[in-house]
């Protein structure tokens, strides 16, 4: 019997775990190794942030499900990697450290066969002077939509904002990316639309002056330097596409910006030009940029060799072309196709875990050297994609033998529909229905734009809202393994 | 004559310069027949990317 530890139990690990599990069956182990207790389907916590989900409808407890599966759940987190094993052992390990199940801060050595490190993004909220606490948690000037827990937080935060608007108080609402290397703009995006949309129901939006602040060098570019999309017969730039909603909503932007301080009601920033400013809120609502999770590795002689295994960022190496230079060289083969650690063959990364080749926008910065431009996005549809190809290529080494094809799943030939809510309300509720691919442009298949425009596209209305809807309870279904989740597409 | 959904115009420059929809476009966003075509493309347009994709 051979051993599969996935370390993460989120999308990627989530997908990772549950489809090894079905084609393993018994006759090999399958460990989870998270630090959470609960699985949560974070696209939804926009609505909780906003009130209109609780905490208990986008999140379940994953230790039944694992039960039910199979997997072996181990509610810790990974300390490091031991690929060759240590002085005593040539079996490869990772030691972990309990955060649950009674064994709070316990350590414990898993040896493994193939590992699978899923375990998403480290929230780096104290990149930024005091976005965090100085201890790595969120600080207490903004809020964040980045966990359920801080989504009910938000919710609080905006119910407190909308009763002073309500006896009067003008309220100063700045809503964005907290670093200028920053991921995750969608997120930002439904935010403030969905903030929007309660202000207007609570009636109150008259009382509001809404601010968008990004690190993205134009409005629309989401960390993909923007897309193509057919629009009422047009094909038009995601910026014009962006922009549009944001004047038809009366929220204002301010874009190119690194925010380089955070204090309570005010950030300083820097804009692409060089220049300095201030911005004063009440409300804020700044998302931290991310770093990979911390993961030291060791040799057999126990010398570190983190930077073999991890890019500087401490995301997982795996087969990208990491040396493809100035923007004008690179290629969509530069991403990764099998996600396999180029160094140690039974290691792979899947979603936000693995370090992608390079940026997809143009890497921009200031004259004064800060670097100004949003990170890749890999969550969503490619990190559930990639999550089930792993899964298939570790499943067919495992049971055909080293020899077996690895399947491929590169995001330079992968789409991703993706659903921006724009206010929650099944007839009054409108959302950006989007679908781009693939999501890392193509310039030598698709000349022009990069991108299929007969599979780009995009659109805002009430349809969207129905499919982000009907996709919030498809996907926790699919999670939680109820009959038929493998019908259900990543 | 005032129209509604022109007024954002002369709020700031960055929104006279793009485009804002007009009353037709907004009405069609929340028309439950039309919304309800647009779902059943969008769906089958979303599937073939998932398709196309695995």
């Amino acid at each position: 019997m051979a051993r599969l530890v996935v370390l993460g139990g989120g999308v990627a690990g989530h997908t990772t775990a549950t489809f090894a599990a079905k084609w393993l069956g018994s006759a090999h182990e399958v460990v989870v190794v998270t630090p959470n207790a609960k699985w949560n389907w974070i696209p939804s916590n926009i609505w909780v942030g906003v009130g209109q989900m609780t905490k208990e409808e986008v999140t379940f407890d994953l230790a039944s499900v694992y039960a039910k599966a199979g997997i072996t759940y181990k509610q810790a987190k990974a300390v490091s990697l031991n690929p060759e094993g240590n002085s005593s052992s040539d079996k490869a390990f990772v030691t972990i450290e309990y955060t649950g199940q009674d064994k709070d801060g316990t350590s414990e050595n898993i040896e493994y066969d193939y590992i699978v490190n899923a375990t998403g993004p480290k929230l780096n909220f104290d990149a930024t002077p005091g976005l965090g606490n100085g201890e790595g948690q969120m600080g207490n000037n903004t809020v964040s939509v980045c966990t359920a827990e801080h989504a009910v937080h938000a919710s609080h935060k905006l119910t407190e904002a909308i009763e002073k608007m309500k006896k009067g108080e003008r309220q100063r609402f700045l809503i964005g990316t907290g670093h200028g290397m920053c991921t995750c703009q969608g997120a930002a995006f439904e935010y403030i639309f969905n903030i929007e949309h309660e202000l207007r129901k609570a009636g109150v939006r008259e009382m509001a002056d809404m601010k968008w602040i990004s690190n993205e060098s134009f409005l629309g570019d989401f960390g993909m330097g923007g897309l193509h999309m057919k629009v009422g017969g047009y094909v038009v730039s995601s910026k014009l596409f962006a922009e549009s909603l944001f004047a038809e909503r009366d929220v204002e932007w301010l874009i190119g910006a690194h925010t380089s301080k955070v204090e309570a009601g005010k950030v300083e920033y820097e804009l692409l030009d060089g220049s300095k400013g201030e911005e004063e809120f009440d409300f804020a609502m700044l998302i931290p940029p991310f770093a990979g999770v911390g993961i030291k590795a060791y040799d057999k002689a126990g010398e570190d060799i983190t930077g073999t295994v991890f890019a500087p960022n401490g995301f997982m190496k795996v087969d990208a072309k990491y040396d493809a230079g100035a923007y004008e060289n690179w290629k969509a083969s530069d991403w990764p196709r099998t996600y396999q650690n180029p160094t140690y063959s039974n290691m792979f990364a899947a979603g936000i875990a693995f370090a992608p080749p390079h940026l997809i926008s143009k890497p921009m910065s200031s004259p004064n050297g800060t670097p100004i431009n949003p990170t890749p996005p890999r969550t969503g549809m490619p990190s559930g994609i990639i999550g089930k190809a792993v899964a298939h290529s570790v499943c067919d080494l495992m049971t055909k033998g080293e020899s077996a094809h690895l399947h491929e799943a590169s995001m330079a030939e992968m789409g991703a529909a993706c659903v921006a809510s724009a206010g929650k309300g099944i007839f009054t509720g409108t959302a950006a229905a989007m679908t781009v691919y693939p999501v890392v442009p193509d310039f030598e298949k698709y000349p022009g734009t990069g991108r299929d425009t007969d599979y780009t596209f995009g659109e805002i209305g009430l349809a969207g809202h129905w499919i982000k809807h009907i996709l919030h309870f498809l996907f926790i279904y699919k999670a939680k393994l109820n009959p038929g989740w493998t019908l259900i597409p990543e | 004559m005032k129209k509604e959904e022109e007024i954002n115009f002369q709020k700031s420059e960055d929104f006279s310069r793009t485009m804002i929809p007009g009353a037709f476009a907004r009405k069609m966003r929340t028309c439950l027949i039309w919304q309800f075509i647009r779902f059943v493309i969008i769906n089958v347009k979303m599937i073939i990317v998932v398709g196309k994709s695995h």
